[in-house]
């Protein structure tokens, strides 16, 4: 006699979820208090940000001197950050000792910039073409000739005057613009057959990479001009820039090279058995792959690339950070407690709103890169 | 030992088209030597494929089928003898390497679909690329050769998206894309499940009733009776021998041939 066999007789139907499954009790049940553990850790935690938020805020907000306040303001006993001080010195922290009467250039360059960079960013944004060939040629000539003058009647302003942001990011973005393709083909020539442009590429990367950008930047200030033809100078701006792309390439032709192995020799192989020559066989089908495993590394080396332009000051040039630090040593009617403070602080948090910015780009590109191939 | 399955198409095979020319010559192997390193992994290869040839080429796992099939478009390079493809012999030149790789379609066991790529820009690529079709032409072909392996449908899809049956459709149709004379198949059904090695089958059934020149390393004998008019098998990288499929299945001469059909017919 066997019982195995089951036929329902009633179905069951719909009720709601018993109480504590929804809703923000229960999320709290499930995520905070779940465990005795867990319980100590959320006190902990809380304890922890009860302690160290209100005098954050006090800094921050509550003490802290608005743009519109004075120095006096800023010197009382216990007064937090001076953004008086951030907002009276702005210009120069923007512009360095770039003439005032001609700030409109630099404004311009910073308009047209984000103007041609934005569309660029937006995967659906129409004429990527033109786009790309507006900024990455036409853009730069014309924001050459509109920075430094000397054309169409523009007063001639010589590098040794920008500085502050201006600087920070024009080396920047001709740093990401140039290391990134530079890189690439460093990372294609370490692979290829050919012994001369191995050894070539090979020396460079582990020649670079073995000398610390400070180092770098030294050399290019000072060595470079040695083997210059007698007379001919280069400009300190350009070889800073020349210096900080060298340096990143490296790195990026290193992290290029780790996604150019993640791909399987089959799309080598299907790509060859077609037809394409190499550079289409690169261009079209390795790359774009390659290249989409490893965009965090890239974008790794934006942001450090970013950051390490602060190390320009090593040459004389007044970056972001270093126009900051000049002003809290020499402004003496900002002098307070809390001044050179807020300038570093303000200094940061400029270099993290770019930042930022960079690393929440490359995850929205990732995840729309992702045709989802893995099986 | 390799996988070997005996999936037959059931239908009656049209051989109106299926002529094999007497005197176009495809492919020509002459004394054909290759090593890897100190192995030496093919050994006195000669093998003379004219146009319509379907040819299937079989042996054990390890005895240079793949390997020889990749000498045909170079993606492997051979040391002694002579390859000539459509009267192009195969050297060192990169530029008579694209030209005979043009006219010769492979597909793999593990397909090699561009998986970045929608199924469309997969069919596209290389006529655009390489022969310089014009994108909306390029792009009529691809249809008509989805539908010809009836996909269609899928055309907006990136492969990572579709079954095993269905890229391996798609590859070929992307070798199609290409018009090559000559067609290579490196054991394209050896990765599938049972039920899509039939509708990959079919598709190369119609390949070769349309007079296709073909060479499938496969271990379909089903399929081998059924369209090639010649069978190859292969162990330590030598031919060991070649007959048409109906004497090599029921009379073949070798002992190694013996032994390895015994394995693989039940
Ligand atoms: N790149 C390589 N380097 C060295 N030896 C190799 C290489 N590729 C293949 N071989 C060896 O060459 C021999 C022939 O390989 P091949 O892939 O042609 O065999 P096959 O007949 O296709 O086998 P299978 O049925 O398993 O696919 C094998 O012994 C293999 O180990
Ligand atoms: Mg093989």
């Amino acid at each position: 006699m066997t019982d195995i066999g089951f036929v329902r007789s009633e179905l069951v139907t719909a009720r709601p979820a018993p109480v504590r499954t929804t809703g923000a009790i229960a999320w709290a049940q499930k995520n905070l208090f779940a465990t005795p553990l867990d319980t100590v850790l959320t006190i902990l935690g809380l304890l922890f940000l009860a302690w160290i938020i209100p005098p954050l805020y006090g800094f921050f907000f509550g003490n802290a001197v608005g743009p519109n306040g004075t120095v006096e303001q800023c010197r009382m006993e216990n007064a937090g950050a001076c953004w008086a001080y951030i907002a009276a010195e702005m210009e120069f922290f923007i512009y360095g000792f770039y003439d005032i009467p001609e700030q409109w250039r630099p404004n311009i360059v910073f308009a047209l910039g984000a103007i041609l960079l934005v569309p660029l960013l937006i995967p659906k944004a129409p004429f990527k073409r033109t786009n790309a060939v507006l900024f990455i040629v036409v853009y730069p000539i014309l924001s050459y000739f509109l920075l430094a003058g000397g054309v169409f009647g523009l007063k001639v302003i010589p590098t040794e005057k920008w500085g502050g942001l201006l600087v920070t990011l024009i080396i920047s973005v001709i740093g990401i613009t140039l290391s990134f393709p530079l890189g690439v083909i460093l990372a294609l020539g370490r692979q290829s057959q050919l012994p001369i442009i191995k050894t070539v590429c090979v020396g460079f990367i582990e020649l670079i990479r073995a000398v610390p950008l400070i180092t770098i930047l030294f050399m290019a200030s000072i060595m470079l001009p040695l083997f210059m033809p007698q007379g001919m100078t280069v400009d300190k701006f350009l070889r800073a820039i020349v210096g900080v792309t060298l340096f990143t390439s490296a790195y990026m032709a290193e992290v290029v090279r780790g996604g150019l192995q993640a791909i399987p020799r089959g799309q080598y192989e299907a790509a060859s058995a077609l037809g394409l020559g190499y550079w289409k066989r690169m261009w079209f089908i390795i790359l774009p792959q390659a290249l989409k495993h490893v965009i965090p590394g890239i974008v790794n080396n934006f942001i450090s690339l970013f950051k390490d332009t602060s190390l320009v000051y090593i040459v004389g040039m007044k970056d972001l950070l270093e126009a900051v630090k000049t002003k809290n040593d020499t402004a003496l009617e900002w002098q307070s407690a809390n001044t050179a403070t807020t300038g570093y602080i303000f200094a940061a948090m400029v270099f993290w709103v770019f930042c930022f910015g960079m690393s929440r780009y490359s995850m929205y590109m990732e995840r729309r890169l992702n045709t989802g191939y893995k099986r | 030992m390799s996988q070997v399955s005996e999936t037959t198409v059931e239908r009656e095979i049209d051989t109106s088209q299926m002529q094999v020319s007497k005197t176009e010559v495809a492919i020509d192997v002459v004394n054909m030597h290759k090593w890897y390193g100190d192995f030496h992994v093919l050994r006195d290869i000669n093998l003379r494929v004219m146009k319509g040839e379907r040819i299937v080429i079989a042996g054990p796992s390890g005895s240079g089928k793949s390997t020889l099939i990749r000498c045909i478009n170079r993606l492997e390079e051979h040391q002694e003898g002579q390859i000539i493809v459509n009267g192009t012999e195969l050297t060192a030149d990169l530029k008579r390497i694209d030209e005979v790789r043009r006219e010769v379609g492979m597909v793999f066991q593990h397909f090699n679909l561009f998986p970045h790529l929608t199924i469309l820009q997969n069919l596209t690529l290389a006529p655009i690329w390489v022969r310089g079709i014009p994108k909306a032409e390029a792009e009529a072909t691809a249809m008509h050769y989805l539908e010809r392996v009836k996909i269609p449908e899928q055309a907006n899809k990136f492969p990572g998206q579709l079954s095993g049956g269905q890229q391996q459709r798609v590859a070929i149709a992307r070798s199609l894309c290409m018009q090559p004379r000559i067609m290579l198949f490196d054991e394209p059904t050896s990765a599938l499940d049972p039920e899509m090695v039939k509708e990959v089958l079919e598709v190369m059934i119609s390949l070769a009733e349309e007079g296709m020149t073909m060479i499938c390393v496969t271990h379909e004998m089903g399929f081998a009776r059924q369209v090639a008019n010649r069978v190859i098998f292969m162990d330590q990288g030598q031919i060991i021998e070649q007959n048409e499929p109906e004497e090599f299945f029921s009379n073949p001469q070798h002992e190694r041939t013996k032994l390895f059909l015994s394995q693989i017919l039940h």
